[in-house]
């Protein structure tokens, strides 16, 4: 381990632990920022894509990996986000209130919605959510005057201050505003876990009974993570409504739950770096799928379901064989090189739990 | 001294199952006071009484002059009271430090907006915290064990670790189920000093359910006896362990 | 007359999803997991008879085909519990969740690889004719289903009240620890059970595809009947059938009485009025004991 020499509480309060993770951190957004001038517009779009589903999942991990409850229906919340932020903008609202809006109501809707789950454990609530996301695509549907329905929207031009942001035309300066929300993003999301509010969805998770015996409101908790996690999803939804240029109902379909939950499970559950890792996943599969394809020689057969039926594969085999997904597998490698040679052979081992019904309390 | 916890006819039904058939005693301030008795004899129900966990049937529960009847279960840690588990109910997936920081939570004095923005107030109340608990964790010389997960850490440990939590929420009435449970011999001895400290230096009123007799002895004021739910005895130690009635529920009647 | 004809078609239906949610429920009551693949088991086990029997394919006759069709999927799901749930034994349903998830993504695509996308009927002798009885119409298959799905459910039922692998199953689920300590072979239990799932979910993949075509995203059917198995309670046999046989009611009045773009989303609809109200189901499981 890293040793560090601490003088003063200020120390595991704040957020770099020491100068070299500052320094490594500082570098990163400094390239962050730089890469319009390093790559060419096809990557950085790609690169875009990543950050936005980042932030997405960093939404989900707020709710599921934090606070312990699971979404099957996320997809239903960037729909809410994506919709209202367009629908906003189309009366008349400039960007700069029309997003934070998008973001503020499906964090709003989340926390009403987080009413009725609060009940819900485990099994049950994965089932609602699910539930949750087949209906908000059935909705989108049925609310056609409002949403255009299947047809679908068309994302407009953002025009902040005068200066104008589109995907297509204008890629480095949609990379910049889609970058600067997600450090954004990232920094609430930390200032949560270093508070008591994000010690206490962690108790939430872990064990409610003692949670509650603490002083910890359970619904209370609950009810803001689910709004907050439905708020920064919200905002990813826009955001991946400007990306894509055009969306419908099936833009936000009960697949894209679920890819969003498997993602940040491949990710690693729990962590930030989680839900990074786990975007570059989904957004690089597709090409790294062509890229082998071409390799092979089959290239003009088209493959259904080849991504979802590989991303399945990879999920399976992270849960059997590194249940902490990429960030987890990273952190042993890391300690087994700070450790060198004391690293002991069994240091992850899990703790076996055995099961116990749940059917009788 | 005043009775701090005043529990009168509390009974709890389970379908036909009488689980605390028409309880009462009190604790007083300043005191440690054990209840003991067989195994179903009722005793962890008491416990989740006060905890707010289970409503009784009849009967009233007194705290400092509050009717705890009208708090829920979240309000309890407000008014002082703490409590452990008697398995242990740890924070599997944070570090010690973080499961005792959870138990200041009724301190918390920051909302959700600030702490999402990390104000100066925020910070200042972490540290805040922060000293409190390391006087938990002095007291305790939990020092080796603050920055790691719970998960890989001995059971002795970990119920150090609960008890520090408690502790760390700075309650007047502190709970204890089973403290000494799964602890060896030297650990079960410095849960007696620790629990002797508690109420010497810190002032907190301990009301403990347990099976080791010799720590019971050693530490109470006053013992509890209960069996099927019911008061079989009460008093001093010595009092309960030569009460006839008790002796005969442990070891059978003619051991008298 | 015509309520009479749409419930009798919805109980068809209605069983189809009862024998998928019986999937489910058997493996919960034995292991407490949730197989989120079971819609797709069902798709697999259709096909693989299809592809057995079907004069495209194998051209076996059915009525060996079927029970074929079947046995593999027993073992296929013995295989299943073997090769991958197996490692994940000690940890959280989640986990489950979510690998099940997974693998029904990967199911389809390996269906769509091996019998490509195209909607396929299942060539049966089940799809003979029509019945009519007194001014309802009934297909054939329509009744093979509904026969075969109550038969199975009362044998299900009796085994595990009745037989000792059953009892042991129940042990399982309810308290590993103390059924290994009673001598169950818990892990072989639970290898069992998914086989017997498998099972079940080909013969309702059978029945299905003798009543029309499918295709590999059939699977997805699992979310209703998993509806079915919540509305019913998670747990109860009965409750499964019920579950299925209700959300399968629904439907057809549901279409035939709301507005277009309303009926599909009753069964979602009722799926959550029945969890925030009702969460344990209709045959709630759960029961509250002493601590």
């Amino acid at each position: 381990m890293r040793i560090h020499f601490k003088t003063s509480y200020e120390h595991d309060i704040r957020l770099f632990p020491d100068w070299w993770s500052f320094f490594v951190y500082a570098t990163l957004i400094v390239i962050a920022v730089a890469l319009p001038w390093l790559m060419d517009d096809f990557f950085l779009g790609e690169v875009t894509n990543v950050l936005i589903w980042a932030i997405a999942g960093l939404g989900l991990m707020l709710l599921t990996g934090q606070t312990g409850q699971a979404s099957l229906g996320h997809a239903a919340f960037l729909a809410l986000g994506c919709y209202s932020c367009i629908i906003f903008m189309e009366q008349g609202w400039p960007f700069l209130i029309a997003f934070p809006a998008a973001g503020i109501l499906t964090g709003v809707v989340g926390t009403i919605i987080a009413i009725p789950a609060i009940r819900l454990h485990g099994i049950y609530l994965a089932i609602a959510t699910i539930a949750l996301s087949i209906l908000a695509d059935d909705i989108i549907v049925l609310m056609e005057p409002i949403t255009d329905g299947v047809s679908g929207k068309f994302a407009p031009m953002i025009n902040i201050f005068g200066i104008e942001i589109e995907r297509w035309t204008t890629p480095d300066r949609f990379y910049w505003l889609v970058l600067a929300v997600t450090i954004l993003c990232t920094l609430a999301y930390r200032n949560l876990l270093r508070s008591p509010l994000g010690r206490a969805m962690a108790a939430v998770r872990d064990s409610e009974v003692s949670a509650t015996a603490m002083g910890v409101h359970i619904a209370r908790t609950k009810a803001a993570s689910f709004g907050i996690s439905c708020a920064i999803t919200g905002l990813a939804g826009a955001l991946m409504g400007f990306y894509a240029g055009a969306f419908n109902n099936e833009t936000f379909s009960i697949v894209i739950s679920i890819t969003l939950l498997m993602m940040i499970v491949i990710g690693g559950l729990g962590s930030i770096h989680g839900a990074f890792f786990g975007a570059v996943v989904v957004a690089f599969l597709p090409q790294f799928l062509s890229m082998t394809k071409d390799l092979i020689g089959g290239s003009s057969v088209a493959i259904p379901g080849l991504e979802t039926g590989v991303f399945g594969m990879i999920l399976i085999l992270f849960i059997l064989f590194e249940p902490m997904g990429i960030y987890g597998r990273w952190m042993k490698i890391r300690i087994w090189f700070e450790l060198f040679p004391f690293a002991r052979k069994d240091m992850f081992k899990r703790q076996k739990s055995y099961l116990k019904t749940e059917r009788l309390r | 001294m005043s009775n701090l916890l005043e529990i009168n006819n509390a009974t709890l039904k389970f379908g036909g199952v009488v689980a605390v058939n028409d309880l009462t005693f009190s604790v007083e301030e300043g005191e440690v006071y054990a209840i003991v008795g067989p195994n179903g004899a009722g005793k962890s129900t008491v416990f989740n009484l006060i905890s707010r966990f289970y409503n009784p049937y009849a009967g009233s529960i007194t705290f400092d002059g509050h009717n705890l009847l009208d708090c829920n279960a979240d309000s309890v840690a407000d008014l002082g009271i703490a409590r452990t588990f008697q398995n242990i109910e740890l924070f599997d997936h944070a570090t010690v430090l973080q499961n005792l920081l959870v138990g200041r939570h009724r301190h918390r004095k920051t909302n959700l907006v600030q702490e999402m923005l990390f104000t100066p107030k925020v910070r200042r109340e972490e540290k805040r915290h922060r000293e409190a608990v390391e006087e938990v964790i002095d007291f305790l010389d939990l020092q080796p064990y603050r920055d790691k997960m719970i998960a890989g850490l001995p059971y002795g440990v970990r119920k150090v670790v609960e008890l520090g939590r408690a502790l760390a929420s700075g309650p007047r009435l502190l709970l204890l189920d089973e403290p000494a449970s799964g602890l060896s011999v030297e650990e079960t001895q410095d849960m007696r000093w620790w629990i002797d400290d508690i109420r010497k230096q810190m002032g907190i009123t301990v009301l403990m359910v347990e099976h080791d007799m010799g720590l019971v002895s050693g530490v109470s004021d006053r013992v509890l006896a209960l069996a099927d739910g019911a008061k079989l005895a009460e008093g001093t130690p010595q009092q309960v362990q030569s009460d006839p009635a008790v002796i005969e529920t442990y070891l059978g009647a003619g051991a008298a | 007359m015509e309520v009479v004809q749409l419930l009798v078609s919805g109980l068809a239906n209605g069983c189809v999803y009862g024998l998928i949610a019986l999937g489910f429920v058997l493996i919960y009551k034995a292991t407490e997991q949730v197989n989120f693949a079971q819609g797709d088991f069902m798709m697999l086990g259709a096909f693989v008879c299809l592809g057995l029997t079907n004069a495209h394919y194998m051209g076996l006759p059915f009525w060996f085909a079927a029970p074929l069709a079947i046995a593999i999927m027993a073992v296929l799901g013995y295989l299943l519990d073997f090769f991958v749930l197996r490692h994940l034994f000690g940890q959280s349903q989640t986990a489950v969740v979510i690998l099940t998830i997974a693998l029904g993504f990967v199911i389809r695509f390996v269906a769509g690889v091996i019998w490509s996308h195209e909607p396929q009927t299942l060539e049966s002798p089940l799809a003979v004719g029509d019945f009519n009885i007194g001014g309802v119409v009934l297909g054939m298959a329509d009744i093979a289903v509904i026969v075969v799905t109550v038969l199975l459910t009362y044998f299900l039922y009796q085994f595990f009240q009745r037989t000792k692998l059953g009892l042991a199953m129940q042990a399982a689920s309810q308290n590993q620890m103390a059924a290994y300590f009673m001598g169950i072979p818990v892990k072989r239990v639970q290898g069992m059970i998914w086989g017997l799932s498998g099972a079940v979910a080909a013969v309702a993949g059978i029945l299905f595809a003798s009543k029309g075509a499918i295709d590999p995203n059939a699977g997805l059917l699992g979310i209703k009947a998993f509806a079915a198995a919540v509305i019913g309670g998670f747990g109860s046999l009965p409750g499964a059938l019920m579950g299925g046989l209700i959300v399968g009611v629904i439907e057809p009045f549901a279409s035939r009485y709301f507005p277009a773009g309303y009926s599909q989303i009753a069964p979602y609809t009722l799926l959550l009025f029945v969890l925030v109200f009702r969460p344990h189901g209709l045959f709630s499981q759960v029961r509250i004991k002493k601590v």
